[in-house]
């Protein structure tokens, strides 16, 4: 039996394309108003961000204000993008979750939208582990205007209490 | 010198592409794991060996009963394989005998050995987005080969 040549580059080129995709990283529009004004600062413009897989799964610890992706905790289908406020041990000191201080427990983080009060993230789930991370967000693509590099950022207000020097 | 070459490139190049084959195999179609630990006990033993797949789960399918490999929610690089025992909704009991509502886009697991193994009575429930695939069948020891989807 022939197999058409294309099918044949087909079925090379699919698995190839999709383990890129899988470790090196993809491109990935952010939907929301939660990460403002770090992603979508207006309401005109939808940001693309690279996602960095290879980030993840080379080196397992994520650092404070890195803006990552992750699985969402209260749907397994949906993917949302925050900002880590808080690492395994850190002391948070909550916006309107149900206890005022969190201890963030082991292999867990503390996520949060830059977009305080209008952003789905810890203060209302709760620390989530680390296993849901898919990668984390490394540079602005599209539009050409808002081309950058995502610097790690953390408010002074947001820093872990165990961290901060008295 | 230039035959030797353009062999080795060749070579390369069959390499990642096997490689980007097992690759998107293991992770969408199925997988082969290897079970350490007395906490699934008496279905499964240390050492056995199951052929788990990811082919058809979706999350909307989970089930009561079904055993799953899933991350450990308290260190990512290591995966654990425990039994479905309560869906969104369902009333748990935990370690403390409170009772836990699972809440929605969570599972709660346990493992067979109930006297043996660390899982959600004792750190509650787990997002199913942790929930790599779903175990079909155990290929060895040869004796113990079984299907688990009645």
């Amino acid at each position: 039996m022939k197999i058409p040549n294309f099918v044949k580059s087909l079925l090379v080129g699919l698995p190839v394309g999709v383990t890129i995709l899988d470790t090196v990283g993809y491109v990935a529009r952010v939907d929301g108003i939660s990460m403002q004004p770090a992603l979508n600062p207006d309401r005109e413009s939808t940001d693309y961000v690279f996602l960095n897989r290879w980030a993840i799964q080379t080196r397992t610890e994520i650092e404070r204000g890195d803006i990552i992706s992750m699985v969402s905790p209260k749907d397994p289908e949906q993917k949302i993008i925050k900002r880590v406020v808080g690492i395994e041990g850190d002391i948070i000191a909550t916006l309107g979750y149900k206890r005022e201080v969190v201890r963030v427990p082991e292999g867990h983080c503390w996520v949060e939208g830059d977009h305080t009060g209008h952003s789905m993230d810890s203060n209302n789930f709760g620390p989530v582990s680390l296993g849901l991370v898919t990668a984390k967000a490394s540079c602005i693509v599209w539009p050409p205007s808002r081309w950058q590099y995502i610097k790690s950022f953390l408010p002074e207000s947001r820093h872990p209490l165990n961290n901060t020097v008295q | 010198m230039n035959r030797v070459f353009s062999k080795l490139m060749s070579t390369l190049g069959y390499t990642v592409q096997y490689y980007c084959i097992a690759h998107c195999t293991f992770q969408y179609v199925a997988n082969i794991v290897v079970c350490t630990g007395p906490s699934m006990e008496p279905t499964i033993y240390t050492d056995d060996i199951l052929i788990t797949e990811r082919l058809t789960l979706n999350y909307r399918n989970l089930q009561r009963g079904d055993i799953i490999i899933a991350r450990c929610p308290s260190s990512p690089r290591d995966q654990i394989c425990k039994r479905i025992t309560g869906l969104p909704g369902d009333r748990m009991i935990t370690e403390l005998g409170r009772s836990s509502i699972v809440p929605r886009g969570h599972v709660w697991i346990e493992g067979d050995n109930r006297s043996n193994s660390s899982d959600s009575r004792s750190y509650g429930p787990i997002p199913q987005g942790l929930i790599k695939s779903r175990a079909v069948c155990k290929v060895w020891p040869p004796q113990e080969i079984c299907s688990f989807t009645e």
